[in-house]
């Protein structure tokens, strides 16, 4: 029963597989050279200094200056929440919960990442807000020299401040999951050679993990930064917005941010309006794509420095 | 090192932390005596862990030294950290789970908002839509999103490879409202910007989707061991039948795992699906046609755009979080199942 | 059925680094002939230029000619999936398919290739290799298991039935005992020497005392140093090798000087 199977069926297989698959990874530049240049076709009118748009009176850039500010501003505080809380629960799993439940801890702070974030926006007005107003409230009465902590006080407690709380949270199942990657791939011998001198287990830590997983954890860090930037229902529901920039963390009268403001006006938006946000979405888009290609850009110098 | 440190017995530590909680809960309630407010939970267990971690730090020092003072300071940020993530999770879930019991009946699943002003209504378009949304960008991510995994791994060498592979990438950055945009400019071209189609906002969710299934998929591939493709080469099997029908069988567990998930995520978008697909009060069975209403938009719409009787609004509204989050944690908890079972038995 | 090989010049090429240099050796039909020498020295390469399977490395060609009963396998219309159905080759780790029951596994060369077999057929193929592998009472009440369930030295014999289930010519092995234990070791020797009365068998072995007990001819070879490309040193009978080679390398090798 040898077989001398003709070769051209064959061939022909072979030829046809690999060219869709190729044709495959084609449509993946394709898609996305699609989005980049839809994106800038339709923002093109807007960009026109002498365009006439409604919602921007003093043309695009003083629209969206205010939002870039109040995008980076609650991803910021978002990413000064989230960073110590990640590094505290990915240290907490891979260096001090009992092996045996580690990983199902791990799946619990995972279940954080599946939640909608509509949920999050509703959570955040419903529960959230109302809980931490008095908390503001005490802020200012005591601390209200200190410009962050100027009033007046929201008294619904929908502030920038709560939504870096919520954005914070959001961001900290990815953070926290890389943060623990991170730590468990510290070599075990640099582990043991510090255990071995006596030093205790936080000593340890700060002699072989930490030193270890510092680039890991920068990059960790933008690409919480890179997700906390681009979320829009969460920030568009807690919010109470005006196009304001002001450090003031705590009071009614809040810096928006791009995605909350697109999503908020676009149902509604007509004309040159529409050309408007989608403008503001491009520069969002700029804004993502430049914080995840210096994470990328961490990542793989620390991969060089480390392979052996 | 001359001081010999006290050995704290085992059960000193959890005491500790109990008689703490025991200081901030009376010291929480003293203050509000007179009136009746309800117990403040969280302000005494956030207060007991300061106070356990100032006396433990405290003892510590005293007992065994600073060394292990700061390592005992250290566990309890720790831990606390781990806390603190907990806290909103359960927050989260059981805030869901009891307001969105109110209208989780059969109404609410079998019925729409058409006509529907104040009480009763239901979100049965939003879910059919939603399914339907779901399946179409299903329908397109994933064989696009596999063969892009199989070209990547089995397939690309060279420049096209590396682009494609930093392509994705960036398509993982991809923020959801820009997305939507971009399905929106596309289909605007065709159709003029007053378009909303459910098919619309299924592409939107595609670019978000393909990236992720390329992903798992490129993972679950590449860990099929090479020595079963160089088994089939040598039985002369060639490379197109080898992928076929060996790598993909062996991978296939995973390859569920990674679509079911990739759904999941998918499934909670809100921000294109409002930009392209709109909002409706009935039932739209047509992807093509028109305005289809999905489950996310539903539960930002119900509660954005109360109307009179505000609560039978947020009822809604919390009700279709609930539905949204059942169906999430089925799809989650499904792909962990099919990975336990399904894994082919290598040898032992 | 068996074939003989012939080997003319080969050299062997990954990219511009030369791997094997210049290996001219000729194998009769229905005999073991071993390749032994140190780590490095080319011999796994150089078996699988019997099979074309170091193609599968992007960059990798060869020099010369190899002969199958007079017919070049390297010729410029021949395709390696070609000769890949014809000579089959068994490998260090066994790799059954972990998807594929028992039965399924022995038929992969048949399956995998889409190509139809009738029913009675296949059950006559799946007794008739398990039986030539030694593995058919052991396995012939679960045959519809997964092939993945054996032990070692069982999964083993499991891949010397599929290779040899699609009748090849010659049937090649790369190290195919050195991650199993002594006692399935000894099965597969002996398994080797049954064989050998129907194919052409070429094996590469790093255990000395293997090729000694069941080669017929060995073929020694050797590296200069790292980088360098692998030699042919010395070919003969087994015996001669062992007892009285010619070269002093050779002696060097057998005698455990270096190695």
């Amino acid at each position: 029963m040898a077989n001398a199977r003709s070769q051209v069926p064959k061939k022909r297989g072979d030829v046809v597989f690999s060219g869709l698959v190729t044709a495959s990874g084609i449509a993946i530049l394709v898609t996305l050279s699609a989005v980049a240049i839809f994106l800038v076709v339709e923002s093109l009118p807007a960009f026109n200094p002498t365009a006439d748009i409604g919602n921007a009176p003093d043309g695009f850039w003083a629209y969206v200056t205010p939002l870039v500010f109040g995008t980076l501003l609650a991803a910021v505080l978002a990413l000064i929440f989230a960073t110590p809380l990640a590094i505290g629960i990915g240290l907490f799993i891979s260096h001090y919960a009992p092996r045996r439940i580690a990983s199902s801890l791990g799946y619990v702070v995972d279940l954080l990442a599946a939640i909608p974030s509509v949920v999050y926006g509703l959570w955040g007005i419903q529960v959230l807000a109302p809980t931490v107003q008095p908390i503001y409230q005490w802020l200012n009465e005591n601390l209200g020299w200190f410009p962050p902590f100027a009033g007046p006080v929201s008294g619904t407690g929908r502030t920038i401040l709560t939504v870096s709380f919520v954005l914070a949270i959001m961001i900290l199942p990815i953070m926290s999951a890389l943060a623990r990657e991170i730590f468990l791939q510290t070599p075990k011998l640099n582990e043991e050679a510090a255990l071995a001198l006596g030093a205790t287990r936080w000593e340890m830590i700060q002699l072989s993990v930490l030193p270890f997983a510092r680039s890991g954890l920068l990059s960790s860090a933008m690409l919480g930064l890179g997700r906390a930037v681009g979320e829009t229902m969460a920030v568009a529901m807690v919010l109470s917005p005006a196009a304001v920039i002001t450090f003031a963390l705590i009071t009614p009268t809040n810096p928006s941010t791009i995605a909350s403001t697109i999503a908020l006006d676009f149902p509604e938006a007509a004309g040159l309006n529409v050309n408007a946000l989608i403008a503001a979405g491009l520069v969002l888009f700029v804004i993502t794509m430049a914080v995840n290609i210096t994470a990328r850009g961490i990542i793989t110098r620390h991969a060089r420095k480390v392979a052996f | 090192m001359a001081r010999t440190s006290i050995r704290l017995n085992r059960w000193f530590l959890p005491l500790l932390a109990l008689a703490s909680c025991g200081i901030s809960s009376i010291a929480v309630t003293i203050p509000v005596t007179p009136t009746s407010a309800p117990f403040n939970f969280l302000g005494a267990i956030a207060l007991g862990a300061v106070i356990y971690a100032i006396l433990s730090f405290l003892i510590t020092l005293i007992a065994q030294g600073p060394r292990v003072a700061k390592d005992r300071m250290m566990t309890t940020l720790v831990l606390v950290a781990f806390a603190i993530a907990v806290v909103p999770l359960v927050s989260l879930i059981s805030t869901v789970v009891t307001l969105g019991l109110a209208r989780f009946d059969r109404e609410f699943l079998t019925s729409s908002m058409r006509n529907v002003v104040g009480q009763g209504g239901g979100a049965l378009h939003a879910i059919i839509g939603t399914l339907e949304i779901t399946s179409i960008a299903a329908m397109i991510s994933i064989p696009i999103g596999l063969l892009t995994a199989i070209y990547l791994v089995e397939y690309g060498r060279g420049r096209l490879a590396r682009a494609v592979t930093a392509l994705v990438d960036v398509m993982t950055g991809i923020p959801s409202i820009v997305a939507g945009l971009f399905a929106f400019a596309v289909f605007a071209l065709f159709f003029g910007p007053g378009i909303r189609m459910g098919f619309a906002g299924a592409v939107a969710l595609s670019v978000l989707m393909i990236p992720v299934v390329v992903r798992s998929s490129e993972e679950m591939l590449r860990i099929v061991p090479s020595e079963l493709r160089e088994a089939s080469y040598a039985l002369g099997v060639p490379k197109w039948l080898t992928v076929l029908k060996v790598v993909l069988p062996t991978a296939v567990a995973g390859l569920v795992t990674g679509i079911m998930i990739s759904i999941a995520r998918v499934i909670g978008e809100t921000a294109p699906l409002l930009i392209v697909a709109g909002f409706t009060q009935s039932m739209n069975y047509n992807p093509f046609n028109e305005r289809m209403m999905t489950l996310p938009v539903f539960v930002y719409f119900s509660y954005s755009s109360q109307g009179t009787d505000t609560q039978a609004y947020l009822d809604r509204a919390w009700a279709g979080a609930l539905t949204l989050i059942v169906i999430v944690m089925v799809l989650n908890l499904g792909a962990r199942l099919v990975s336990r079972i399904a894994r082919p038995h290598t040898s032992r | 059925m068996a074939k003989r090989i012939e080997l003319k010049n080969v050299s062997v090429f990954y990219g511009d680094f030369r791997a094997v240099d210049d290996v001219t050796l000729n194998i009769e039909p229905r005999t073991v002939t071993a390749f032994i020498g140190p780590s490095g020295c080319g011999k796994s390469t150089l078996i699988r230029t019997l099979n074309r399977m170091h193609e599968v490395i992007p960059g990798a060609h060869v020099d010369g000619k190899v002969l199958m009963d007079g017919r070049n396998l390297y010729g410029p219309d021949v395709d390696p999936v070609d000769v890949r159905r014809q000579v089959g080759m068994v490998f260090q780790r066994p790799n059954p398919f972990p998807t594929m029951s028992i039965r399924d596994n022995v038929l992969a060369g048949y399956k995998l290739n889409n190509a139809r077999v009738a029913k009675s057929d296949a059950d006559d193929v799946v007794e008739k290799s398990l039986k030539r592998a030694n593995l058919w009472k052991e396995v012939k009440d679960r045959l519809d298991k997964p092939g993945g369930g054996l032990s070692g030295g069982q999964q083993q014999r499991l891949c010397i039935a599929r290779a040899i289930a699609v009748e090849p010519e010659v049937l090649l092995m790369d190290e195919p005992t050195s991650a199993l234990d002594p006692i399935s070791t000894l099965a597969i020797e002996d398994l080797v020497s049954e064989l050998k009365q129907e194919y052409t068998i070429v094996i590469v072995t790093h255990n000395m005392q293997q090729a000694g007990r069941i080669s017929d001819k060995t073929a020694f070879f050797n590296i200069d140093g790292a980088g360098e490309p692998g030699k042919l040193i010395e070919f003969d009978d087994t015996a001669t090798i062992f007892a009285n080679p010619t070269k002093k390398m050779t002696e060097d090798y057998i005698s455990g000087r270096f190695g």
